[in-house]
C-alpha cells in the first residue's frame, strides 16, 4: 500500500523548472504558424505538462495503480465524447431548405 | 476539556479497521472527485475544441482581445504554487512545521495573485461591454459577428476555473489554520495531501486553458 513516500525536494524543483520552461516554449511556439497542427502541438506540450504534475506534484507515480485507473477513466470518457461528437458533426448532410 | 492534540497522534475514525484503511479510502475518495472534476471541465473544452473547429475566425478575433502576457504570468504564478503546495506537503512529512506554513501561506498568496490578475482581465473586458452570451454589448474594433460565442466560452471556463482557485484558497486557508494548531504532523499530513491534489488539479486545468484561450491562431 501507501508506504509513507518522501519524494526529494531536488525532484520537486526541477520539475519546477522543466514545466516554466515548457511554459516559455508553449508560448514561443505559438508565434509560429504550423497551420492546422497548431492546436496539436499546444495541446501535446499541455499534456507533457500535465503529466508532469500528475507523477511528481500529485504522487501518482509513487501511489497505487488504482488511482491512475480513476483518473484515466475520467480522461478517457472525455475522449470518448469528443469523437463521437466529432463523427456526429462531420457526418451530417448539409440540407438546403427548397422552400 | 479536550486536550491538545499532539502532531505525533492521529485521528482513526470509527469507522475504520487501521490507519491504512483510513487513508488509503481518503486518497480514493480523493482521486473519485478528481475524475469528477475532469468530466465537467471535460464537457466545456470539448465544447471549445469543437466550435473552434467550426468558427476559426471567431475564436481567432476573440483571442486577441486576450493579453497573453497575463495569461502567461498567471501560469508562472500557478506553476510556483503548485511547487510550494508539494513543499508544504514534504515539509510537514519531515516535522518542519515553520516550512510547512511558509509554504501554505506563499500558496496562498500564489492563488491571491492569481485572482487579481484575473479580476484585472475581467473588469477591463466588462468595461468595454464584453459581456458573455445575450449580454455581449461590444461594437468597437475587432468586433465580428458571433464573437460572443468566443466569449461565452472564455468567461465559463475561466470562472468555473476561478471558482476553484477560490475554492482551492479557502482549502489552503483551513489547511494553515490546522497547522497552526498542531492538527498536522508527520504523522497526520494525509489532509494536507488532499488539498494539494485539488490545488494541483486546478494546477492543471490552467495549463490547458492558457494556450487554448490565449494563444489561439
Amino acid at each position: 500500500m501507501s508506504e509513507h513516500h518522501t519524494v526529494p525536494f531536488k525532484t520537486y524543483l526541477s520539475v519546477l523548472i522543466i514545466l516554466l520552461f515548457l511554459t516559455v516554449i508553449t508560448v514561443a511556439v505559438a508565434q509560429i504558424d504550423f497551420g492546422a497542427w497548431n492546436t496539436f502541438i499546444a495541446m501535446f506540450i499541455a499534456s507533457v505538462k500535465g503529466a508532469l504534475v500528475l507523477l511528481y506534484f500529485m504522487h501518482l507515480k509513487y501511489e497505487d495503480r488504482l488511482y491512475w485507473v480513476i483518473f484515466g477513466s475520467g480522461v478517457f470518457f472525455v475522449v470518448l465524447l469528443f469523437f463521437l461528437t466529432k463523427i456526429d458533426i462531420i457526418t451530417r448532410v448539409l440540407e438546403v431548405n427548397t422552400l | 476539556m479536550e486536550t491538545k492534540p499532539s502532531p505525533q497522534t492521529k485521528p482513526l475514525a470509527h469507522h475504520f479497521d487501521s490507519y491504512e484503511q483510513q487513508e488509503s479510502a481518503g486518497t480514493l475518495g480523493m482521486w473519485l472527485f478528481l475524475c469528477t472534476e475532469i468530466l465537467m471541465f471535460g464537457g466545456l473544452f470539448v465544447g471549445y475544441v469543437l466550435y473552434h473547429s467550426l468558427y476559426p475566425e471567431i475564436f481567432k478575433a476573440g483571442a486577441t482581445f486576450l493579453e497573453w502576457k497575463k495569461g502567461g504570468i498567471n501560469t508562472v504564478v500557478l506553476l510556483i504554487s503548485s511547487f510550494t503546495m508539494a513543499l508544504s506537503i514534504y515539509y510537514a512529512q519531515k516535522n518542519k512545521m515553520k516550512a510547512c506554513r511558509m509554504s501554505l501561506i506563499l500558496t496562498l498568496f500564489c492563488g491571491l495573485l492569481f485572482m487579481l490578475i484575473k479580476y484585472m482581465e475581467y473588469s477591463h473586458k466588462m468595461h468595454v461591454g464584453i459581456f458573455p452570451g445575450k449580454f455581449f454589448a461590444y461594437t468597437g474594433e475587432g468586433n465580428v459577428e458571433g464573437l460572443a460565442l468566443y466569449f461565452s466560452f472564455y468567461y465559463l471556463m475561466t470562472g468555473l476555473h476561478a471558482s476553484h482557485v477560490l475554492a482551492g484558497m479557502g482549502l489552503i486557508g483551513w489547511a494553515l489554520f490546522r497547522a497552526f494548531q498542531n492538527k498536522i504532523g508527520p504523522n497526520n499530513y494525509k489532509p494536507l495531501e488532499y488539498v494539494g491534489l485539488f490545488w494541483h488539479l486546478v494546477d492543471l486545468i490552467w495549463i490547458y486553458l492558457f494556450p487554448l484561450l490565449y494563444l489561439v491562431e
